[in-house]
C-alpha cells in the first residue's frame, strides 16, 4: 500500500518554523503507513507535538522518558510477539536521547535484535532545554555549554560521536545516514529499513533554526550544504560489514565547508581565524580520502 | 499441590500461573533467580511468555511500560540498587496507570554495599504511586503475587504493584508452598483484558503526552483516587481469594491484640519470629499483641486506627530508616493517629538493617523499652542491636 498521499503527522504542532524534524517524521510515517507504533524520547519533537489533550500523531504513540525510547520499543516488540501481531515499531530520539543518555538502551535494543526502526533526528545539541552541547555537537559549534570566549575561541572542542558506526559495529542488519534534503535517497533508505527484519538505525541530520541560528527559510538549503560539502556523508552499512559500506551520494564537486558554516550563527566565531575553517576542511578531506572508495551508486 | 520452593520461585510461579505474557528483567542479588526461573520455564515449554533480557533495570521497567501499554500482562522482578535505578520510570508506570506487577527481593541499599535483607529499597519508592505488599512467607509471596495482578488490573484501580519478599530469608529459603491449580488461578484472574487505552493501530492514541499546569493536577488526583479505591478492592480480592483458596489475608493482620497493652507492628518475615516471641510472652501472662502490616501502599489508616487505638504503647519494629526523622512506618503511623484524642504512645525501633538478624533478644530489647514507655518518656527512635559506642567514638562524640 502507498500512503504517501495520507497524513499521519498532523499540522498544528508547536515545533519552530523551519524545524527539520517534522519534515523527517511526516515522511517516515507516510512511508510506514498506519500499521505503525511510535515511541518517542523526551525532546523537542515529543514536547511540541503532544500538548495534552491535543496531539499531532495519527498513529499510536508513546513517550515514557528521555533515555529509554529504545527500551520502550523493546517492550512493545515483545508484546507484539506475545500477541502474534505484526506492526512497524519506530522509535524517534534526538541526538541527546540517542548518542548520550539513551546510548545504553539503544545498544541493548540492537544487541537483542528487536524488530524496531530507530530514527535519530540529529539537530546536534540538546535543543529542548535550550541548545546545550551533546555528544553529537560538531567541533567548533557554539552552544550554551560550549560557549565561545577569550579563553575558548572555538566552542565545542571535540568532534561528533560516530553513532552510525557504533551501531553498525553491533552488526545491526541496517544502518544508514540520511538527509531530508536528499529526498530520494532518504525515502529509499526509510523504505529499505522498514523492509528489513530486526533492528534498523537511521541517523538523519535535522537542522534547527533556533540552535543553529539560521534563517528559517533556509532549512533544506543548509541541510543540502551539509552533504554537498562532504561534512555529513550519506552511506549505509549492512550487518556490520564495514568493508562493503556503501556511500550513496558523492558530490560531483565538493563545496568548501565555509558555505555550510557561513549561514549558521553557531559557527560565526570560527571565521575570526582561518585556521579553524582550514581544520574543518582538512577533517572533511581526510574523511573522503579514507572512505571515498566506498562510493557505490 | 504442595511444593518445596524458594521465595524467588514463588514470584516466578505467580507469574506463570497468572499467564504473564512479557517479562523484561535484569539480574540482581537476591532476586536473580526470578528471571532465571522464568527463562527455564519458558525454555522447557512450561510457560509461554516473551522474556526480554534487558541491559539494565531502567530498561526493564521501560520495556515493561512499553509492553503493558501494548496491552499485555507484564511482570518483572528486582531489588535494592536495581529498584533504585528504576526510580525515574516507576513514577511513569503509575502515572500512565499501567498494572505492572513486580517482585522485590527486599535488600539494603549501598553504601556500604550489602546484599542482605532490609526494607529500605521498597520504602524509598513509597511515593512513586505503586501499591506495596510485603510477604511473610513464600506462600504469601506466591499468593500476593497472584492477587497483585487482580488488584492492579481492576478498573477501579489500574495501578502497578510491588510484592516484597525478604532477601535470603525468603528469596533463597526453601519452604513448603501450596501451589494452586492453573485452572483455579485462571478462574480467579480471568482472561487478561486491559481496561485502559493501549497502543492499537486500529485505534491510534497518544500516551504519555505533555501535561500543562491546567491538566497535571487532575492526572495526579486520579492516581490519588485510584489508590484510595484500591483499599476496598484489596479487601474484596483478599476475600475472594480466601473463599477460593482458603488462605486468609488482611491489609493489617492482628494477633493477640484484644486486651493487649503493647502491640508490636511488623512487616515481612520478621513477623514469624515475632509471633512466636509474642506467644511466649502471652504464656508468661504479658499483655502483648502483634500486628502484621501486609499492605503499606495504600496505607491502611482506618484498620490501624481501629486495631491499635486501645493499646497503651505501639512498638513499630522496622527495617528502614529515613535519616533526619526515623522509620517510615513510624512516621506514617504517627500521623495516622494525629487527629485522634485518645491514642497510644507510638515508639520506633530500627532493627535488622542490612540483614542483621532479628532474634528474641532483639525483640526483648524492644519490649523492655515499650514497657518503660508505659509510664515514662523514652526516645522516639530507638536503634536496637547496634554498637553505638563504636560509632559515637568514631564520630568523636565519646
Ligand atoms: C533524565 C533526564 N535528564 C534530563 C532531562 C532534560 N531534558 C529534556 S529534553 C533534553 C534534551 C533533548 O535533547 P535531544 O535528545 O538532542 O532532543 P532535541 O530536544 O534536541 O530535539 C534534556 C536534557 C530529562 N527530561 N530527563
Ligand atoms: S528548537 Fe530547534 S529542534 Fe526544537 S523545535 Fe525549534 S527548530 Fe526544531
Ligand atoms: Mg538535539
Amino acid at each position: 500500500m502507498n500512503y504517501e498521499k495520507e497524513e499521519f503527522f498532523a499540522p498544528g504542532h508547536g515545533l519552530c518554523a523551519g524545524c527539520a524534524a517534522p519534515i523527517i517524521v511526516r515522511w517516515i510515517l507516510k512511508l510506514a503507513g498506519p500499521n505503525t507504533i511510535v515511541t518517542n524520547a523526551t525532546g523537542c519533537l515529543e514536547v511540541a507535538t503532544t500538548a495534552y489533550p491535543r496531539t499531532s500523531w495519527r498513529v499510536p504513540w508513546i513517550h515514557v522518558a528521555f533515555e529509554n525510547a529504545a527500551a520502550v520499543a523493546s517492550g512493545i516488540d515483545a508484546a507484539l510477539k506475545a500477541k502474534g501481531e505484526k506492526v512497524n515499531i519506530i522509535a524517534f530520539g534526538g541526538d541527546g536521547g540517542t548518542v548520550d543518555i539513551g546510548m545504553q538502551a539503544l545498544s541493548g535494543m540492537v544487541e537483542r535484535g528487536h524488530n524496531v526502526l530507530y530514527v535519530l533526528y540529529d539537530n546536534e545539541a540538546y535543543m529542548n532545554t535550550g541548545i546545550q552541547r551533546s555528544g553529537a555537537t560538531p567541533w567548533g559549534a557554539w552552544t550554551t555549554t560550549s560557549k565561545v570566549g577569550s579563553a575558548n575561541p572555538i566552542g565545542k572542542l571535540r568532534p561528533k560521536k560516530p553513532i552510525a558506526k557504533i551501531i553498525a559495529a553491533h552488526d545491526a542488519p541496517y544502518v544508514a545516514t540520511a538527509n531530508p534534503a536528499f529526498f530520494n535517497d532518504f525515502k529509499k533508505k526509510v523504505k529499505k529499513a522498514l523492509s528489513i527484519e530486526g533492528p534498523k538505525f537511521l541517523h538523519v541530520l535535522s537542522s534547527c533554526t533556533t540552535g543553529w541560528r539560521h534563517d528559517p527559510s533556509k532549512t533544506i538549503e543548509i541541510l543540502r550544504l551539509a552533504t554537498e560539502t562532504g561534512l555529513f556523508p550519506l552511506y549505509e552499512i549492512e550487518n556490520g560489514d564495514f568493508e562493503n559500506m556503501r556511500i550513496t551520494y558523492k558530490p560531483k564537486k565538493f563545496k568548501p565547508v565555509e558555505e555550510y558554516l557561513k549561514p549558521q550563527g553557531r559557527f560565526r566565531h570560527l571565521f575570526k581565524n582561518p585556521e579553524y575553517i582550514k581544520k574543518l576542511q582538512k577533517d572533511v578531506d581526510e574523511w573522503w580520502a579514507k572512505y571515498g572508495k566506498y562510493y557505490r551508486p | 499441590m504442595k511444593v518445596m520452593i524458594r521465595g524467588n520461585e514463588s514470584i516466578a510461579y505467580a507469574f506463570k500461573l497468572a499467564r504473564v505474557q512479557v517479562v523484561p528483567a535484569y539480574p540482581i542479588t537476591p532476586s536473580t533467580l526470578v528471571p532465571e526461573k522464568i527463562s527455564e520455564l519458558i525454555a522447557n515449554g512450561e510457560m509461554k511468555a516473551e522474556f526480554v533480557p534487558v541491559e539494565s533495570e531502567h530498561s526493564a521497567m521501560s520495556a515493561a511500560i512499553g509492553a503493558s501499554a501494548k496491552g499485555v500482562r507484564v511482570g518483572t522482578a528486582t531489588a535494592s540498587q536495581g529498584l533504585a535505578l528504576m526510580h525515574e520510570v516507576l513514577f511513569i508506570a503509575s502515572g500512565m496507570r499501567l498494572p505492572i506487577v513486580m517482585g522485590i527481593g527486599n535488600r539494603a541499599l549501598s553504601a556500604p554495599i550489602n546484599i542482605w535483607c532490609d526494607h529500605q529499597d521498597m520504602m524509598s519508592q513509597r511515593d512513586t504511586g505503586w501499591m506495596q505488599f510485603y510477604a511473610e512467607s513464600n506462600q504469601e509471596g506466591l499468593d500476593l503475587g497472584i492477587m497483585a495482578f487482580k488488584i492492579a488490573e481492576d478498573e477501579r484501580v489500574l495501578l502497578p504493584a510491588m510484592v516484597g519478599i525478604d532477601a535470603f530469608v525468603l528469596t533463597h529459603t526453601v519452604e513448603p508452598v501450596e501451589l494452586p491449580e492453573q485452572k483455579d488461578v485462571d478462574d480467579f484472574l480471568g482472561e487478561f483484558v486491559p481496561h485502559y487505552v493501549t497502543l492499537d493501530p486500529q485505534n491510534p492514541a497518544t500516551l504519555g503526552s505533555f501535561g500543562f499546569p491546567e491538566h497535571f493536577m487532575e492526572f495526579k488526583y486520579g492516581q490519588w483516587i485510584a489508590m484510595e479505591r484500591a483499599k476496598k478492592v484489596i479487601d474484596e480480592v483478599f476475600e475472594e481469594f480466601e473463599e477460593r483458596f482458603g488462605r486468609k489475608y488482611m491489609k493489617v493482620y492482628p494477633e493477640f491484640v484484644e486486651d493487649a497493652e503493647i502491640i508490636l507492628v511488623t512487616m515481612g518475615s520478621m513477623t514469624s519470629t515475632t509471633r512466636e516471641f509474642v506467644r511466649r510472652l502471652r504464656e508468661q501472662g504479658k499483655k502483648v499483641g502483634l500486628v502484621k502490616l501486609t499492605v503499606f501502599r495504600p496505607f491502611p489508616k482506618e484498620e490501624l486506627r481501629e486495631i491499635l487505638k486501645n493499646a497503651k504503647v505501639v512498638a513499630v519494629v522496622e527495617r528502614n530508616i529515613s535519616f533526619g526523622f526515623g522509620g517510615a512506618v513510624y512516621a506514617e503511623l504517627s500521623s495516622t493517629f494525629s487527629r485522634m484524642k485518645e491514642k497510644p504512645k507510638i515508639v520506633d525501633f530500627i532493627v535488622g538493617l542490612g540483614g542483621r538478624d532479628i532474634t528474641f533478644n532483639t525483640l526483648n530489647s524492644v519490649v523492655e523499652i515499650a514497657e518503660k514507655a508505659m509510664h515514662e518518656e523514652v526516645d522516639e527512635v530507638n536503634w536496637i542491636d547496634v554498637n553505638k559506642e563504636a560509632v559515637l567514638k568514631a564520630e568523636g562524640l565519646l
